[in-house]
């Protein structure tokens, strides 16, 4: 399948940015304006936008802390995440939860992940279960990674995904190491979408920094599910390219691995492709960077400029 | 008799002040319930584990599989876990999922999506998680430690869920339908002992729906409150009968809702009586017991003339041999022992 030249530049501009939103959440972290945790998905563009991407805005997804550019594409602003990371009454959750958590709004089709992965598979396999009961022509893609494949829920999801032949597309995110863990202490299988067969549906693997590898798997199965096909596995391989979160400094990543996958970065392959068809040349990056920068400079002064939230809606919202 | 059918040598039969209302089991008004709400409203469906075309465990949804069909009564994989976080995912597309334990005591293998993701979530991001959780709890049947456990105590503790747990036909129907009509979370404890053992009148339609967080009270009385819920409060009300015949004025107040309590309707009886027991099946340490004696303590100190004491399980997975389990489950003869020297004081 040829990728449009339209996708590909909408591909570049997401990808774009939510490298620079990761990069400026860093340091409005270092001046402490965001304050706790702090994740980065640097190395995971591909993966996210290349996913979302493949999706209509009437489906619906559940992205983790490493799919910014998921909740970017289905349209959550860099003001209302800046604000979220800051703990304003404009973020997502209005300072409920933390950094990139509960990151929800189905205005958008957008699931907010809890800590305890893969918390979000069998909520998006339900969503899928209530499309198919309500007749409704809707796909459910719902994220994990390698560390949460060895959770029991994954099992469960995939397995009820498949009994009930549900349109549900899952993207394990395979970055080679759960927080400090590699994958030799998580598995001993080299491919997570092997287990695929054992709920008899597709497995497929991709290379997870090759944006138009992962879009078209993601098309492929997205479309396979609307037409009623099931469930589909499919496995990014990537690199986590920063600790688990900003306090780590993944002492424990062999260098050479962090070099190589390096030169393999999502966002440099996406740009020599679009460079070597005359889609990209420097000065339209250079406009394109300044056009995010400018973004995100409003969107942080929106951010700074939001109240926190008042100490007495502290209780507000437990109940529905 | 075997322990889906529960140890039921006689029926006990609640009077009706209305006489042109049903008499229902408590099992069958909880059946009534589902089918009434399946009946309504197009959203409301079940699932569980053998709850269609075996109409579960214990029968509570025989006949639903096959008025309903398979899209609204909905036979799962073994997978708590995963089934409940289903359900929150058909309530954020607009279904109202009412999910069966099979047994209360295997809602911990879905702890997670319970207390983690649907609890949290409309607090988080605003997105309310409509779904009810039946949880079939309580011993007596002699079941052994993993079909006999009254843990609504774990759920009574996290912000976000709603605990109740009916003792009546009346309540089992009328909390059910308040429990799916509610845009949170609610585990709904039902009691397997009083499944067939008690039959009681049960309104039909939109009569008797009983709101969550409001307490009942089932006898008045001057000297004694005991406080219970669920199976105790047969138990607390033959207690507090045989008192009566001793001279003795006891009230029982019918807790229905764990979370929220009705510290309203708790604090006033304490206040009137002065002598408080609370009664309950589940184990002492961390039940609901010790809450509402603190609730108590703050709110009446100066009209209590004894202590609040507790009668519950002591601190022990429930046996299974007879005698044991005899020993371990509270009933009327230890409600009456404490209810005796507590009204000494």
């Amino acid at each position: 399948m040829e990728l449009s030249p339209d996708l590909l530049r909408q591909a570049h501009y997401w990808m774009r940015l939510a490298r620079a939103l990761d990069d400026r959440g860093t340091f409005l972290h270092k001046q402490s304006k965001i304050v706790g945790g702090y994740f980065s998905q640097i190395g995971h563009e591909a993966v996210s936008v290349g996913a979302a991407l493949a999706l209509e805005p009437n489906d619906v997804a559940a992205p983790m802390h490493r799919d910014l550019g998921c909740y970017l594409a289905r349209g959550i602003t860099p003001r209302r995440i800046l604000a979220q990371y800051m703990g304003r009454s404009t973020g997502v959750s209005r300072g409920r939860d933390a950094n990139i958590h509960g990151m929800g709004d189905l205005n958008f089709g957008i699931v907010g992940f809890i800590s305890h992965l893969p918390a979000s598979l069998p909520v998006a396999v339900g969503m899928a279960q209530a499309f198919t009961l309500k007749g409704e022509s809707r796909v459910a893609m719902a994220f994990y990674g390698d560390g949460s494949s060895s959770q029991g829920l994954a099992h469960e999801s995939l397995n009820w995904a498949s009994v009930f032949r549900l349109p549900v597309v899952f993207i394990c995110e395979n970055n080679q190491y759960a927080y400090s863990t590699p994958l030799s202490r998580q598995m001993n299988i080299v491919d997570i979408a092997d287990r695929a067969a054992g709920y008899d549906m597709p497995g497929v693997v991709v290379d997870g920094n090759d944006f138009a590898a992962v879009y078209r798997a993601a098309h492929e199965a997205v479309k396979y599910a609307r037409a009623g096909g099931g469930p589909t596995l499919i496995e990014c391989k990537t690199m986590r390219m920063r600790g688990h979160a900003i306090h780590d400094n993944m002492a424990y990543v062999p260098k050479e691995l962090l070099t190589e996958w390096a030169h393999r970065d999502p966002i440099t392959l996406l740009e020599d492709h679009m460079r070597g068809i005359g889609l990209l040349d420097n000065v339209g990056l250079s406009t394109l960077l300044a056009h995010i920068e400018a973004e995100l400079d409003e969107a942080q002064a929106f951010a700074e400029q939001s109240p926190y939230p008042d100490e007495a809606s502290l209780t507000d919202g437990v109940y529905a | 008799m075997t322990w889906d059918q529960g140890l039921h040598k006689e029926i006990s039969t609640i009077a009706s002040e209305d006489a042109s209302a049903r008499e229902l089991t408590y099992l069958e008004a909880i059946r009534d319930a589902l089918r009434y709400e399946l009946l309504r409203d197009a959203r409301v469906l079940l699932m569980g584990e053998d709850i269609g075309v075996y109409g579960g465990a214990f029968k509570v949804t025989q006949g639903l599989f096959e008025e309903f069909g398979e899209r609204r009564v909905i036979d799962t994989p073994m997978a708590e876990l995963c089934m409940i976080s289903v359900a929150t995912g058909m309530a954020f597309q607009g279904l109202l999922p009412v999910v069966e334990m099979q047994f209360a005591d295997f809602i911990s293998s879905g702890f997670d999506s319970i207390v983690q993701f649907a609890a949290t979530n409309h607090y988080r991001w605003g997105q309310a998680v409509p779904i009810v959780i039946r949880a079939p709890g309580g011993g007596g049947l002699r079941a052994g430690p993993f079909h006999s456990q009254c843990n609504e105590a774990w759920f009574a503790h996290v912000p976000g869920l709603k605990v109740v747990a009916p003792s009546t036909p009346a309540d089992a129907r009328g909390l059910l339908i308040s429990a799916i009509r509610d845009p949170n979370p609610v585990i709904y404890y039902e009691t397997k002992a009083l499944y067939r053992s008690i039959k009681g009148p049960v309104p039909e339609g939109e009569a008797g729906i009983v709101p969550i967080g409001k307490a009942a009270l089932r006898r008045q009385g001057e000297e004694l409150t005991i406080i219970a819920y669920a199976a105790m409060v047969p138990e607390a009300m033959q207690a507090a009968a045989q008192l009566e015949a001793e001279g003795r004025s006891v009230e029982v107040l019918d807790l229905r809702s764990l979370r929220p309590l009705d510290e309203e309707a708790i604090l006033a009886s304490a206040r009137k009586t002065g002598k408080v027991l609370i009664a309950h099946e589940a184990n002492r340490t961390g039940g609901i017991g010790g809450e509402v004696a603190a609730i108590i303590s703050q709110g009446a100190f100066e009209h209590l003339d004894g202590p609040i004491t507790r009668v519950a399980a002591p601190d022990t997975p429930v046996p299974y041999s007879p005698p044991l389990e005899d020993a371990h489950r509270p009933n009327a003869a230890k409600i009456l022992d404490a209810a005796r020297t507590l009204l000494a004081y």
